[in-house]
């Protein structure tokens, strides 16, 4: 399953641009929550569910990346990865999840998920436009015009 | 000097008998626990004393050691005291605790020593010292002492109280010998007769405190008397409320009856003196320097010193502090402080100042308290704000006759026409005379906007454990015997529906169909899928099949007797119950005996036995997410779980919980139980007949809103917040508190006052929707000083032990405890910084409203949720600290600090009137501390649900046999738990005292009588909570270690 360097930031910037719209997602249903539009059990159940495929994505996204030998970009993105998963694992056995609905109006649990969500926009907004350069560069790699010497290069 | 220095009272005999007082002398030592305090404690040992003559009728009687077998083992380590008797050679001479043998009273000094070595040993490390001590001692040997010591609270509860409880007079006496060297004395100037009208500070304080300390144990006590308008005027318990008045002649036999000092030692001389009894000794506690005096007086507000002042207790209940608005109708309109309760009486204008005072801000509050005055109003239109929806209130302004404006948004709003219709007048005008604008608490009876659905009938559906352990524990014959009862008095209308079921392995429904002759039983063996055998009939309507109910709880108790079935079955029980109650919703009662160990939600027993007594507590939060789920689903169909936990085993409380902390009910433990335990299973049955009589409310939910610039961040009690402001209660009860932590997100500097309401929208039983609502509006101020000075302690002990439960739960038991330390360090800190004051000063300070924190905080860490080092089974502990956040206030400061008083004397207590007109005695408040103890008394605690009563051997045998119905003292059996109705004065009070008390309880408290020799008796001894524990601190060290810790 190795991709080329153009693939390997395509399928990165597609993965990306979908934790991006699942993290705008988690914001929205949090800021229903805060302004009463949403009952927190509802909330945090929905927002449960979406938590592992994050995890997933973003940890399938970095194995990719170490399989494709980009060792600095495997780096960056690994402590998010630690993050989520600490997160998961640090989730009290009695909790239903990250999202617990009977603690997160206490404690300003609620304003802390937020803050956690935009960091992760934030986050992935900058991957992904980092993403996008580095596709841009695969592509201009070697000569744009003569497409021949790219695939000598490559082989 | 010395007379003018008396009471008013004092006879001269006691004046030549006095030893002179030396005006030199720069300060007596100052007691605490028997103790000096830390800074004068070197200078104060018996070393430095000169001899002094010690009049023969001013000696105490002998004290001696208390033999260890009479020491309570887990309070005394008898081998420590022992070693320090080695120490110093001192012979220890096994005296008995027996009053009856004169003979024994000569015994040597010694005995005395070694009961002082304990404290002088670790103190001074001088134990030279204490050999020149003792030598003094022996000169004056007490001339008669028919009665050997009674002081085995002293040495006993921690090896160093003595001073206080037998011998007073050694330790007042011989410092005033002493010319104090050391230049760190003087800033304290008290018991110096010049200063004494500045000194003198606190109002509370009876003024004859300035006799000199050594009058006040000297001579004999004098019993308070009722007729003394100051002994009834709010004066300190250890005021010595007597002190200014001749005691009658007819009191003298009296008199010996609760001094334990010198019983018989002036036999025939009436008794001159004015000194209370040694519990009633006022606190040394005016140790302020001029300074501090100055401040004080510029801002009017008082302090006190911790360290000086043992006795911190008022002698009445602390009342919470008053609300003041600058507006006498705002003030009496305002909402009760039983009800609803915030941290501070003025809330601070920033968060910032907030920040510096360092207390927490919070409201406690129980909405459903059961009250006598309650307006109830029916009307078309419900006033309420547009924008946020708040309730009209006592606290709005009125813009114009037409108009209102929000005092929590600030919006303004039309009043409509009818509000201006005064319903009792039948005029319209005013719209202040409105019953909603008279009083902050009210209850509407709500039109049909308020309902998502037609009011529901009541269920009650009783979820039985029959596994072996529940059997065997025999709660089923104690159960069922008061529901059979009590079924009739179950609140609801004519629509009411009960259920019964049974679970071990598997769960076994009754049906109580129609036509049945008996209860027909189904059992469902299949617990992995639950499924309800029949449709109907397994919630029936009360009235129609009341016979076949009566039938089923007469057999239940003994149809399981051959069961030798050791699982539980819970989790599929209580999804069972879910299934049958979710169309109506409704209140289930579970009674769970055994671990659930089968099916969804089986659990294993977590606790390891052996680290019962560690200092890191694991298991505190659930095993898994079963019960909370469930607790959720069951909150969403209005379905409340309470939970009756009568375990003799490990039944991990803190998972169970989670059905009845999420879904708005409540948990009620019996530890260890068994039916054939009278007391307990008193308890029991009065615990369970006041959960099935109490006022309920199904299908509630509560929202607290806040000015704008106020935000609740954390809840706390049993509740699922459903949304911001909104706590969902499938039920509510009125046993039920609950409390929230406030913080301030914008500066309140332009608005005057700020409020909070809580709503409170139930189904009552009969079905009626109702709203009560409560409003508390607190003034804004500016100043750090003020913030302090309107603390409320009680209130701030109540949030911070929730706050401490969190805390342990998601951090550790160990950070908890830390917190509780840091908070009376920070708070104290910022007083000290608020004062203004150097780091020279080397009292302890606190206001006068936090005067109690310091003590209650002592008390909390040696509570049981927060106590460690003391073996704690981990359900009590996980129970306790569920009863942190659910309990009301009144009741958990109850629990955290019991209440003690004494009873051997009550027909000459102070009395109030109820409303029945009977006199009600009211003693004293006690501190929690054998120092305070006698033993020619009776002593009653007061723990809440359950009350002990200590009789000392001392006791006059009239109280023997008229208060307590017993001929002798040995007649008191382990197994006294009532009290006897007799026709005399004194068992007339005791029990006019004891129903007052029971008054304000949610059901009557057990009683239990105990001797102050029977080996029960650290039933008692063990709640001393000020004493010095195993490995806890006392009260004055803890005092000792938050001075070393304030900067």
């Amino acid at each position: 399953m190795i991709f080329s360097d153009p693939l390997l930031f395509a399928f990165s910037l597609l993965n990306t641009g979908a934790v991006l719209f699942l993290l705008v997602y988690f914001v929205i249903t949090l800021s229903d929550l805060e302004c009463d539009y949403l009952n927190a059990q509802e909330c945090c159940s929905k927002l449960n569910q979406w938590t592992l495929p994050k995890l997933i994505a973003h940890g399938f996204l970095s194995f990719m990346f170490l399989i494709h030998g980009h060792w600095i970009l495997t780096l960056i993105n690994l402590p998010m990865a630690m993050w989520m998963v600490y997160e998961i694992t640090a989730v009290p056995s009695g909790n239903l999840g990250i999202y617990d609905p009977t603690e997160i109006h206490n404690r300003g649990q609620l304003k802390r998920h937020m803050r956690d969500c935009m960091i992760h926009l934030g986050y992935y907004l900058v991957f992904f436009f980092m993403y996008l350069y580095c596709m841009i560069v695969a592509l201009l790699k070697g000569d744009p015009i003569n497409r021949d010497d790219q695939f000598e290069i490559d082989s | 000097m010395a007379q003018q220095n008396l009471p008013n009272g004092m006879p001269p005999q006691m004046v030549n008998s006095r030893p002179p007082f030396n005006t030199n002398m720069e300060k007596p030592p100052l007691q605490f626990n028997g103790i000096h305090s830390s800074h004068s404690s070197r200078d104060s040992s018996p070393s430095t004393r000169p001899g002094q003559q010690v009049p023969p009728s001013q000696l105490p009687p002998m004290r001696s050691t208390i033999p260890p077998s009479q020491l309570p083992p887990s309070r005394s380590p008898t081998n420590l005291i022992n070693q320090k008797m080695g120490q110093l050679n001192v012979s220890n001479s096994n005296s008995r605790f027996n009053t009856s043998t004169p003979n024994q009273t000569l015994q040597n000094p010694s005995g005395l020593v070694s009961a002082f070595s304990p404290i002088n040993v670790p103190k001074t490390d001088n134990s030279a010292g204490n050999q020149v001590f003792r030598q003094q001692l022996q000169q004056p040997p007490p001339p008669q002492q028919p009665q050997g010591n009674h002081s085995p609270y002293n040495s006993q509860g921690q090896n160093r109280t003595l001073i206080n409880h037998g011998v007073p007079p050694y330790n007042h006496q011989i410092p005033q010998n002493q010319v104090l060297p050391n230049s760190q004395q003087t800033p304290h100037v008290n018991y110096n007769p010049p200063f004494q009208p500045q000194t003198y500070q606190r109002p509370l304080v009876n003024n004859h405190n300035q006799a000199p300390p050594h009058f006040q144990t000297m001579s004999q006590p004098k019993p308070v008397q009722n007729n003394n308008p100051v002994a009834q005027g709010g004066f300190n318990y250890n005021a010595a409320p007597n002190m200014n008045m001749p005691p009658p002649p007819q009191t003298q036999f009296k008199t010996n009856l609760h001094s334990n000092r010198y019983p018989q030692s002036q036999p025939q001389q009436p008794q001159p003196n004015m000194n209370p009894p040694q519990f009633y000794q006022q606190p040394q506690q005016q140790q302020h320097s001029v300074t501090q005096h100055g401040f004080n007086k510029m801002w009017g507000q008082d302090h006190v010193d911790l360290l000086q002042t043992p006795n911190i207790l008022p002698r009445e209940k602390v009342t919470p502090p008053k609300v003041y608005l600058g507006n006498e109708v705002l003030d009496s309109a305002n909402c009760s402080p039983e009800v609803f309760r915030c941290t501070m009486t003025k809330i601070p204008e920033s968060n910032s100042l907030l920040q510096k005072s360092r207390l927490p801000l919070g409201i406690l509050i129980h909405p459903f308290k059961d009250l006598t005055h309650l307006p109830v109003i029916q009307c078309n239109v419900i006033v309420r704000c547009r924008a946020c929806r708040t309730y009209i209130n006592p606290f709005v302004f009125f813009v114009d006759s037409k108009r209102w404006k929000c005092n929590l948004c600030y919006r303004v709003n039309e009043l409509p026409e009818e509000f201006q219709f005064d319903p009792v007048s039948k005029t319209y005008g005013d719209p202040s005379r409105r019953p909603e604008i008279k009083s902050s608490t009210i209850e509407y009876i709500a039109p049909a906007e308020y309902m998502l659905r037609p009011p529901q009938p009541a269920v009650y559906l009783f979820l039985f454990d029959i596994s072996r352990l529940a059997v065997e524990s025999g709660y089923l014959q104690s159960a069922c015997a008061v529901l059979l009862e009590e079924l009739k008095s179950l609140p609801g209308d004519a629509r009411t529906q009960v259920g019964i079921v049974a679970y071990d392995s598997a769960l076994h429904f009754f049906a109580l169909g129609e036509g049945l002759s008996q209860p027909h039983e189904m059992t469902v063996l299949e617990i992995d899928d639950v499924f309800l055998p029949c449709p109907d009939n397994l919630l029936v309507n009360l009235k129609d099949r009341a016979d076949l109910l009566t039938d089923l709880l007469t057999q239940l108790p003994t149809r399981f007797n051959n069961t030798y079935d050791n699982s539980s079955a819970l989790g599929p029980a209580l999804q069972a119950a879910h299934k049958m109650m979710a169309a109506t919703g409704g209140r289930v009662t579970v009674f769970q005996a055994s671990l659930p160990n089968v099916g969804p939600g089986a659990l294993t027993a977590r606790e390891d036995p052996s680290q019962r007594a560690s200092t890191e507590v694991t298991h505190l939060n659930p095993a898994n997410d079963f019960y909370k789920r469930l607790a959720l689903e069951c909150s969403g169909q209005q379905i409340a779980v309470d939970l009756f936990v009568v375990n003799s085993q490990y039944m991990d409380m803190a998972t169970i919980s989670g059905i009845s902390r999420f879904s708005g009910g409540c948990i009620n433990h019996f530890p260890l139980f068994k039916a054939s335990r009278v007391l307990q299973n008193e308890r029991f049955e009065r615990c369970f007949r006041r959960y099935l009589t109490r006022k309920i409310g199904f299908e509630a939910v509560m929202r607290i809103r806040c000015t704008r610039g106020l935000s609740i961040h954390t809840f706390h009690g049993n509740f699922f917040v459903r949304s911001t402001d909104l706590l969902s209660l499938p039920n509510v009860s009125p046993d039920a508190g609950f409390g929230m932590q406030v913080s301030i997100d914008e500066s309140l500097s332009d608005v005057q006052s700020v409020c909070f309401q809580a709503a409170l929208l139930y189904t009552s039983s009969k079905g009626e929707r109702r709203i009560r609502v409560h409003t508390l509006c607190l003034p804004i101020c500016a100043t750090l000083t003020d913030v302090i000075h309107s603390a409320d302690q009680q209130c701030i002990v109540g949030l911070l032990a929730k706050m401490a439960v969190d805390r342990s739960m998601q951090s550790s038991l160990s950070d908890a405890r830390e917190a509780f330390i840091n908070v009376a360090i920070d708070i104290l800190s910022s007083y000290k910084l608020s004062l203004n004051m150097g780091n020279g000063s080397s009292s302890l300070n606190a206001p006068q409203c936090l005067q109690l924190l310091p003590l209650y905080i002592s008390a909390l860490l040696k509570s049981t949720a927060f106590r460690t080092g003391t073996s704690t089974r981990l359900d009590d502990r996980v129970k306790a600290m569920i009863d942190m956040k659910t309990k009301p206030l009144s009741q958990l400061i109850q629990i955290i600090y019991p209440n003690l008083y004494p009873v051997h004397n009550l027909e000459e207590q102070p009395i109030i009137l109820n409303s029945e007109e009977e006199p009600i005695p009211q003693p004293p408040h006690m501190q929690l501390t054998a120092r305070c103890l006698d033993s020619k008394g009776a002593f009653l605690m007061d723990t809440g649900e359950h009350m002990i009563m200590l009789v000392c051997p001392g006791v006059s045998t009239v109280f023997l046999n008229e208060a307590l119905g017993v001929r002798d003292y040995v007649s008191i059996t382990d197994e006294m738990y009532e009290l006897p109705v007799l026709d005399n004065l004194h068992n007339q009070r005791l029990h006019q005292f004891i129903n007052y008390l029971n008054d304000e309880k949610p059901f009557v408290a057990t009683l239990h009588v105990i001797r102050d020799n029977s080996p029960i008796r650290i039933e008692f001894f063990e709640r001393l909570i000020e004493d010095r524990l195993e490995n806890a601190l006392s009260y004055h060290e803890f005092m000792q270690h938050l001075k070393t810790q304030i900067k």
